[in-house]
């Protein structure tokens, strides 16, 4: 691989842990000393991705802002790599009116037309909608294409089959990405889930299927470039899973109790062992390091400056936007 | 029973108390049993179910798939074959990917069948908004289950009703809706009203459903409510009752059947009517509520009726617009001002 493309996906990698790292200070910070969710800064609930980063970083490199890409209730990783606009972004998570979503929407609900973004808080919805833009694209005789992401939970929902059958009947330019980060809240996939490998799904519904065991960012890189060069060429979707990790709860607060893999997760913290990779391979160093996590942190800072600069909405104003 | 105790003031929280009913029922009736997501080690994301999977084993308090649909048409099922499923869809909201076998299915079988075919199960759900969970995870929505017939609705607001309403909801041979809001649940990790934890009876009880309770009298205006504005409403009444105004709230508790009697009988004590609904504001509960006073005796109302709901909008998720469209303490009471003349 490129020494540029591997330099580009830490790059991202680092961009996005820097950007969740400063949301969990932000949102804990005045939840204190008693865990509210309703109060501070950052209210409600919060889905991190730590730990995901190689998925996002890994497809996202192969789409310009003119393909689109559905994403979840854990949506920052996608948001980022996909290129939505970081301080509108941050301002939504914040609740305030520089907010893509002028403070309506919140942390799983941020829409960016700008580069065809968006993500739901209800699990699988944004399956069929893929459908739906890369039927768009496909009518338009574009080579754009739609990217759907969902966990593996969100795989034994009815919407996730019902995009797929479609996807394929109609020989739509998507491709389905499973992070597959081994939980749905507290349920395991073994006790979720008829199969250990989701991509061998894709073959009841007639479509390639893969999955990466390893969670990383280069393996995923590889893989989503023959499904996105696929659908780009007009041969229809597929089905790509990625076995990741959660690194943190399901949500913020989560104690994680019910987990059973807990011990060995921080050794598997993908960006580490990236970063040893690149090391070994002469292209990372200490500088290296430093200078990537600076840039990335400047950013961050200036997002969440532009964030808490911006003012909280009128409460006149709660009755706008119901109809266009 | 000869014996007569001391009433019980052992306080438990109103998830707690909801805890208690099911167990009480579990023990005591083998054909009970729980699904859903999250319901097994995890207790319930809201504390439904806490404790439920080491008392009685994977058997009987199932962790599912997130398919609603197949979970909720499988309790049907076992339902249909006389067990007593309770199913967990974890928020309301999520209702749109399952809603099919709820209103089509799980509530019309019995009428389709001529009522030879009951369906005696439980769908358990969190209802409610206040703490910035967004536009699909703060809705109520109890006006969209109980406007379509074939379901019982429950919507408890005190930690004793919330265990009584639970065991009258499995022992009902019909299928019961009941929904708990998260702000009544006592939960350690939400703002908490003070009478959300507050004194349960230890044995076994049935509150009966389609049954108001009149929680606080009074003779100036009836606000009638459910749920968290319960709280809000005596609130409220507590802090007018110091300027001279003297508030009735009556907890309806069940939106079906609904108590049109206890309603009729307080608007007629008072005169006004203020109904509070954390729901949307039209084509719901409220609208209800005013058309069953205005339908059987409309001369009771000395004023207008009022109504404080959701202004037909989504929930919003920053702080000040949520509150803004939430019916708050400071709505009622508004309301209830206006409408006295003060
Ligand atoms: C239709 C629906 N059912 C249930 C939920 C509650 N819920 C939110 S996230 C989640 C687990 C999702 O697991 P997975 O799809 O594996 O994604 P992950 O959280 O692991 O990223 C559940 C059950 C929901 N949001 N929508």
């Amino acid at each position: 691989m490129e020494p540029q493309v591997r330099a580009d996906l830490y790059d991202m990698m680092v961009l996005i842990r820097t950007f969740e790292e400063a949301i969990l200070r932000e949102y804990h910070a005045d939840k204190k000393p008693v865990f509210d969710i309703g109060a501070g800064a950052i209210p409600g609930e919060m889905h991190l991705s730590a730990g995901q980063e190689p998925v996002a970083a890994g497809v996202c490199a192969h789409l310009t802002g003119d393909d689109a890409v559905t994403a979840t209730h854990r949506p920052h990783h996608f948001a980022i790599a996909h290129g939505v606009d970081l301080r509108r972004m941050t301002a939504e998570i914040f609740g305030r009116v520089d907010g893509l979503g002028k403070g309506r929407g919140g942390h799983m609900h941020l829409f960016d037309p700008n580069v065809h973004f968006s993500c739901s808080g209800i699990i699988a919805e944004g399956y069929p909608p893929a459908v739906g833009q890369a039927l768009a694209f496909q009518r338009k005789s574009t080579d754009r294409i739609a990217v759907a992401v969902t966990g593996e939970g969100a795989a034994n929902q009815g919407g996730f089959h019902e995009a797929l059958n479609l996807a394929s009947l109609w020989k739509l330019p998507v491709v389905f990405v499973i992070e597959d980060n081994d939980w749905g809240i507290s349920v395991p996939r073994s006790a979720s889930t008829c199969v250990t490998s989701n991509a061998v799904r894709a073959a009841g519904y007639d479509m390639p299927g893969e999955r990466v065991e390893d969670n990383s960012v280069e393996a995923v890189h590889e893989a989503a470039g023959k499904a996105i060069a696929r659908a780009r060429a007009g041969e229809g979707p597929s089905l790509l899973e990625v076995h990741t990790l959660r690194l943190w709860g399901h949500f913020e607060g989560d104690a994680q109790a019910y987990r059973t893999d807990l011990e060995g997760v921080p050794g598997r913290d993908p960006i580490p062992t990236f970063e040893a990779s690149l090391r070994a391979d002469g292209l990372l160093d200490d500088d290296g390091m430093r200078a990537a996590r600076e840039r990335a942190q400047q950013r961050v800072e200036d997002a969440i400056a532009f964030a808490k600069n911006s003012p909280q909405p009128e409460p006149a104003s709660a009755l706008e936007y119901v109809f266009a | 029973m000869t014996v007569t105790e001391a009433p019980s003031r052992r306080k438990l929280s109103t998830a707690k108390a909801m805890v208690e009913g099911i167990a009480q029922e579990m023990e005591r009736d083998p054909s009970v049993f729980l699904l859903g997501e999250d319901v097994g080690s995890y207790g319930g994301i809201f504390s439904s179910t806490t404790g439920l999977l080491d008392r009685f084993g994977p058997q009987r308090v199932m962790d599912t798939p997130i398919s609603e649909t197949g979970f909720i048409g499988a309790a049907i099922g076992a339902a249909v074959e006389g067990m007593r499923p309770i199913a967990e869809l974890m928020f309301a909201d999520f209702f749109g990917v399952c809603m099919d076998q709820i209103y089509n299915h799980m509530a019309k079988i019995h009428f389709e069948s001529g009522g030879n075919v009951k369906v005696p199960m439980v769908i358990t759900t969190a209802v409610g908004g206040g703490y910035s969970d967004g536009a699909q995870h703060s809705q109520c929505l109890w006006g969209t289950f109980a406007h379509l017939p074939g379901m019982k609705v429950v919507v408890p607001s005190t930690p004793a009703d919330a265990k009584g309403l639970m065991i009258s909801a499995i022992r009902d041979d019909n299928p019961v809706v009941y929904m708990f809001h998260k702000g009544v649940m006592g939960l350690p990790w939400m703002a908490k009203n003070p009478r959300s934890v507050a004194p349960v009876p230890e044995e076994e009880y049935e509150v009966p459903i389609g049954k108001a309770s009149v929680v606080r009298q009074g003779r100036d205006v009836s606000i009638v409510t459910l749920s968290l504005s319960v709280h809000h409403a005596l609130d409220v009444a507590d802090e007018l009752a110091g300027d001279g105004i003297e508030c009735e709230v009556v907890d309806l508790r069940s939106l079906v059947p609904m108590d049109t009697d206890t309603i009729l009988e307080s608007v007629a004590r008072t005169g006004r009517l203020v109904v509070v609904d954390e729901d949307y504001l039209s084509f719901g509960l409220s609208g209800e509520v005013v058309a069953r006073v205005a339908e059987r005796d409309p001369s009771v109302l000395k004023a207008p009726p009022a109504r404080v709901a959701v202004p037909d909008v989504p929930i919003p998720y920053a702080r000040s617009l949520e509150y803004a469209v939430l019916p708050t303490h400071a709505r009622i009471r508004a309301a209830v001002e206006e409408m006295v003349g003060a």
